[in-house]
């Protein structure tokens, strides 16, 4: 009987030593926040761990979409707001055929309904994904021949993607009254609400709320704050479904034949070569495949968050990606969907929890408006800071 | 043969060729006004050709584009501020400016290297990443730490609560101390026929147009002549043919007895402090400093300068950094007018998002070619 537990114990420290340190010390840090945020604040705990949860179902499939390129050998790929683009193109697509002639096409008025609820957001899809792909392939193609500068090709890859789209959504032909300016000014609207198309379509799907430890904290007008529901714990069970399948869909392909395959070409692209792995394709698909699941991540992101912001938003997106994946576990070198899920647990809710904690304390300080900065403060430098060790930890060379 | 190599020039020369082109068709399609636009070029010119310059040392020494200095930029304005805070005036206030910037800039030079020595072969991207992360612990020292801790007291330096600086800040003490020291203008006189709108009627009876091209500011075209004269001289050092060897081939260099390490943090250092001296020049210009945002694109837009010059990861003169500032303002200058025009593009925004989509498809493309170049050399090596 001690022998079993023995085993059992020894299998336990085994757990906690491979989640690592540091991940110990920000799960310690999220407790202690929570704990403070739950006794000497009026934040209602409740709320804050449901915004917790909606805000990682949010964020999870962007940091998803990293898997695959640094698993293939490409490294962090920063170009994910090329993905994010596609996403966006599709989701106004999407709103645009709400209008009374589409596009200033006649033939195809008379579809408003499809743009709203569950049709709007497959139809989102459908334009972004063909698009995502096109363009992923074209980009993986580009970081093939920049081999050894992909993160930085990438990074230039993403801001220009995001600088040319804004020359672009000037000069839309879009007709829909909810998408442009309704007197003067060119082009779309920097912020458009999904209100009544497909906000929540899958937030709200078998959503679960209950309890309030708390009244919850209103804004100075009475209103909920930003990001919250009514008060109290609310469980987003479609959208946490959706990213977790689509993790579990990864976990799957990653056992495969073609996933395992994909990993031998970025552990050891010699040895793979030799046994017959095309190595470069490999890499140009796992590109492919990560700027898909950036589209469909804004679009799901979008769709939680209740508008699409266009125009420079996207430009810094892909950083708390980055920073996410890297906090829960993976290397230049090394991913998996562990991390992914851990990551964007940890690092959304160190941001979703500690503006509200940090604003209730500090607000009969004389200080307050500038101690009200410390958690934009703190996210730069643990987000950047992540992304820092983890290039300096990364064996010397080509990368 | 000489097809050969003129398509040699042309395929090294390519985005300057590029610029070129694009800025005259512009100028011509849009019938532009001349002197408005020298005017800005210069003034843009001498505001920005310092920092341009202060990436050239960490190419030679193969450290590439170096964009870390974003550091030396904030060290740059934590002299200006000390500098407003004791309202020291003039030309006076911008020598003691650039004496507090300077152990600042070595400190953070030398903790970048220490960081590139561990990066090697990603110098680049941890610049971006670094720039980045200092400004989160820029803005803790001078969003919350200034005031409390601090000791900055003026009024015009710090918020009303007395936590933190201001967004904007003027730089009344130090405005334009360098550039109107002494100023030389352009103006070019022309006889015309009576009636030409700013003609002026002389003595002997015949119209003079007088055209202004803009003011030269003597003293900064003086110090970036002195860099230029400098850099010039560390090359024919022992120490510069060191930097030299290093970015050449640092294995041949170890074996030689160059101390890699060494020498690459130098590099840094040097670049750091003209870049801080390179900021505090742009701002006296300016005059006004965007506390939280004067220093974030400054790598951006200083590398970008130097591309255009026709300089690359690996190889840089002078001459690509003077060209290339010239070039790339006289662009962003052309841009802004064009987008206003009517025959043009008609929308001073999409100016504004073009401006910033050249910026980084510039470096972009620069980037993409120079792993490609040296991807296929290696392949054919």
């Amino acid at each position: 009987m001690s022998d079993h537990l023995a085993v059992m114990l020894e299998r336990a420290k085994d757990g906690v030593r491979s989640f690592g340190l540091a991940r110990w010390i920000i799960v310690g840090f999220l407790l202690l926040i929570w704990f403070i945020a739950g006794i000497f604040t009026d934040n209602d705990l409740g709320t804050l761990l449901g915004d917790c949860l909606v805000r990682s179902g949010m964020n999870g499939l962007l940091v998803l979409a990293l898997v695959l390129p640094i698993r293939a050998g490409s490294g962090l790929n920063f170009g994910i707001p090329l993905g994010i683009v596609c996403g966006l193109v599709g989701g106004i697509f999407s709103l645009e055929l709400a209008a009374a002639n589409p596009f200033g096409l006649s033939w195809l008025s008379g579809v408003e309904s499809l743009s709203r609820g569950g049709s709007g957001f497959l139809i989102a899809h459908a334009v972004a994904l063909p698009l995502s792909a096109l363009l992923g392939l074209g980009f993986g193609w580009l970081l093939e021949k920049v081999r050894g500068q992909e993160m930085m090709v990438g990074i230039y890859v993403g801001f220009g993607a995001v600088a040319g789209m804004c020359v672009l959504w000037l000069k839309a032909p879009l007709t829909s009254p909810e998408l442009i300016w309704p007197i003067g000014g060119d082009g779309v609207r920097n912020t458009i609400v999904l209100q009544d198309y497909y906000k929540w379509i899958l937030d709200s799907w078998g959503e679960v709320s209950f309890g309030s430890f708390a009244p919850g904290a209103l804004d100075p007008q009475g209103n909920a704050p930003a990001f919250t529901r009514s008060g109290g714990f609310y469980l987003p069970t479609g959208l946490m479904l959706f990213w977790l399948g689509a993790c579990g869909l990864m976990a799957v392909f990653l056992k495969t034949r073609l996933g395992t395959a994909l990993s031998a070409a970025g552990e050891n692209p010699e040895y793979a070569r030799s046994i017959g792995i095309p190595v470069a394709r490999m890499r140009r698909w796992s590109i492919v495949i990560s700027t898909m699941l950036a589209a469909s991540g804004i679009i799901v992101y979008s769709q939680s968050y209740g508008f699409y912001q266009l125009y420079k938003a996207a430009l810094w997106m892909a950083f708390p990606a980055v920073a996410s994946i890297l906090l829960g576990g993976a290397s230049l070198r090394r991913a998996g969907v562990m991390h992914v899920i851990i990551g964007t647990l940890l690092f959304q809710s160190l941001l979703t929890t500690s503006l509200p904690t940090v604003n209730s304390l500090v607000q009969n300080s004389p200080y307050r408006e500038g101690l009200a900065n410390l958690p934009e403060i703190a996210r730069l430098v643990i987000q950047n800071g992540v992304i820092l060790y983890a290039l300096s930890r990364a064996s010397r060379g080509s990368r | 043969m000489m097809a050969r190599a003129v398509i040699r020039l042309l395929s090294r020369y390519a985005v300057p060729i590029l610029f070129v082109v694009v800025c005259t068709a512009a100028i011509t399609v849009a019938d532009m006004n001349l002197s408005r636009i020298s005017t800005d070029v210069l003034e843009r010119f001498f505001r920005n050709l310092f920092l341009v310059l202060s990436l050239v040392i960490p190419i030679v020494a193969g450290l590439g584009l170096n964009f870390g200095i974003v550091l030396g930029a904030m060290a740059g304005q934590i002299g200006l501020m000390t500098v407003q805070n004791a309202k020291v005036p003039g030309l006076g206030g911008i020598s003691v400016a650039v004496i507090c910037s300077i152990p600042i800039a070595m400190l953070l030079g030398w903790l970048t290297g220490l960081l590139f020595n561990r990066t090697r072969g990603r110098e680049m991207i941890t610049g971006i990443i670094l720039g980045f992360f200092a400004n989160g612990i820029y803005q803790l020292l001078f969003l919350i730490l200034a005031g409390p801790v601090i000791p900055y007291h003026a009024k015009d330096l710090l918020l009303p609560q007395g936590m933190g600086l201001r967004v904007t800040i003027n730089l009344t003490s130090v405005e334009r101390g360098l550039d109107d020291v002494m100023t030389i203008p352009l103006r070019t006189s022309a006889v015309v026929q009576e009636g030409t709108p700013g003609a002026k009627v002389q003595a002997d009876g015949s119209y003079v147009k007088v055209t202004r091209w803009g003011e030269i500011p003597m003293l900064t075209l003086l110090v970036n002549v002195a860099l230029c004269v400098l850099i010039w001289l560390l090359f024919r050092t022992k120490l510069g043919q060191d930097l030299r060897a290093v970015g050449q081939d640092p294995g041949v260099a170890e074996v030689a007895g160059i101390k890699v390490n060494r020498c690459r943090i130098i590099a840094i250092i040097l670049s750091m402090v003209l870049a801080g001296i390179g900021q505090i020049i742009f701002l006296q210009n300016m005059t006004v400093m965007n506390t939280f945002q004067s220093h974030e694109q400054v790598g951006f837009y200083a590398i970008a300068a130097l591309l255009v010059g026709g300089a690359t990861v690996t190889r840089v003169t002078i001459w690509n950094a003077i060209f290339g500032t010239l070039l790339f303002h006289a662009l962003f200058s052309i841009i802004s007018v064009a987008a206003q025009n009517p025959k043009l593009l008609n929308s001073p925004q999409i100016g504004e998002y073009l401006r910033e989509f050249f910026l980084y498809a510039i470096i972009g493309t620069t980037l993409a070619i120079h792993a490609w170049r040296s991807r296929s050399a290696a392949r054919a090596s």
